[in-house]
């Protein structure tokens, strides 16, 4: 039963990885695709790690996933801002950053 | 034959494969070294897929994240800082010409030449080697006890083949002397300023990337991780702290960045050459010291792995700026 719920969890999140790979590949420019990836995957590993942490067994490796979700999300908002920053910052003179 | 996950190795391997071509064809150099990125983060977890932990630590902290820093630094270099790439590079993401300027077709004949036989080689060693042979695990296994650690590529690195490990950090060193020497004429360029929002992310990650380094080192005895791994990592530190502008290397620095460099390399010359005598050769630790001694070796080794790569990211050395804004190279 655990087992069939985390399944459906890293099922789910799997679902947002998708989302948010396919706003990258259609949307427009680079901040739409910035929302899309930083969002969707966001929510999609914490419902991956939520889910492998159902899997295992003990305490401390759960405290680990919560770590390493922690400080992925932390890093992708950080690098998604530093992008959205760097874009709009380089605009003026580029035009469209969206390579 | 039946394991479920050969689709995923298969699928694994055409993705590398792929990635490795891709790095090749692309013509923007940004996108070549994110690509690279990539097929290096696809590489570790190859090296998971085959069970070797520790090339996979290894490749995704030094291979992957401290050579992608370093490339990207050499892309902004060239492009803003010297100009190398010209005024047309620097402004457009693409060059506006595909081919800056054609290869010679000799070199590409001779460049294919070689490839193919190296590819050659590797092919002949591949299908001349013994098939499903034991390989070295038995002896590693019998010699173990001797080795003062209880983890195997520990024991491989640090006792059983030190010498090569020894070599490794020389390499490193040899590489921050020689940027040291060759930048000493080039512009001071320091890393682009990242904003508020990166010295708050700084300042939340790096307790947790000391500690992790840490944990590297000390872990490397019994299970995956050791010096390289831990001094990649402790590099990041490095790396952080001029990327937030949170230290700014000074002159008055050089002095001790160093002793850094050469404390690894000396250390670990030193314990070598120490331990002889008494019928011992050179790296023949006497076995009751020897897990003490391969710790402080690796200790020392890895505060010198991260001071380097963090200085091989800074680049050159640090000059005195003059009031004049020049530099003052004495």
């Amino acid at each position: 039963m655990l087992d069939l719920i985390a399944a459906g969890l890293i099922g789910f999140g799997t679902v947002f990885f998708i989302a948010g790979t396919v706003g990258l590949l259609r949307f427009p420019d680079i901040f739409c695709r910035l929302h899309a990836l930083t969002k969707a995957d966001g929510l999609g590993l914490a419902l991956i790690a939520l889910g492998v942490a159902l899997m295992v067994g003990t305490w401390a490796e759960v405290f680990r996933i919560a770590l390493i979700w922690f400080f992925v999300a932390v890093a992708s908002a950080t690098s998604g801002h530093l992008i959205a920053a760097h874009a709009r910052q380089s605009m003026p003179q580029t035009g469209e950053a969206d390579d | 034959m039946t394991d479920p996950l050969i689709l995923f190795d298969l699928l694994l391997a055409l993705a590398i494969t792929a990635l490795a071509m891709a790095v090749m064809a692309v013509r923007d150099m940004f996108a070549a070294i994110v690509l690279f990125i990539i097929f290096g983060l696809f590489s570790a977890l190859a090296w998971v897929r085959l069970s070797a932990p520790d090339v996979a630590l290894a490749e995704a902290a030094i291979g992957t994240g401290v050579t992608g820093a370093l490339l990207l630094k050499t892309l902004h270099h060239i492009r803003h800082v010297t100009g190398t790439l010209g005024r047309q590079d620097a402004v457009s993401q693409t060059p506006a010409s595909p081919v800056p300027m054609p290869v010679p077709m000799p070199v590409i004949w001779a460049n294919a030449a070689f490839c193919g036989l190296i590819t050659l080689g590797l092919a002949v060693a591949f299908l001349g080697a013994p098939q499903a042979g034991p390989g070295f695990d038995a002896l590693v296994a019998d010699a173990m006890p001797a080795s003062g650690v209880d983890h195997p590529v520990t024991a491989v690195l640090l006792n059983f083949r030190a010498y090569d490990t020894l070599m490794e950090v020389v390499v490193l060193l040899a590489a921050v002397i020689t940027v040291w020497q060759i930048e000493r004429g080039l512009s001071d360029a320091p890393a682009p300023a990242l904003g508020e929002v990166f010295q708050g992310f700084a300042r939340l990650t790096l307790p947790a990337i000391v500690v992790l380094g840490t944990y590297l080192l000390w872990k490397g005895a019994e299970a995956p991780g050791g010096a390289f791994q831990g001094g990649a990592v402790l590099a990041a530190v490095g790396l952080v702290l001029l990327l937030a502008r949170l230290y700014v290397p000074q002159p008055s620095h050089r002095p001790v960045a160093r002793w850094a460099f050469v404390l690894g390399t000396g250390a670990f010359a030193a314990v070598a050459l120490l331990v002889t005598g008494g019928g011992r050769v050179a790296f023949q630790y006497p076995l009751e010291h020897a897990k003490t001694l391969i710790l402080l070796i690796e200790a020392l080794v890895t505060i010198s792995i991260a001071v380097t790569l963090a200085a091989l990211f800074h680049g050159r050395e640090p000059v005195a700026l003059r009031v004049d804004g020049g530099r003052d190279d004495t």
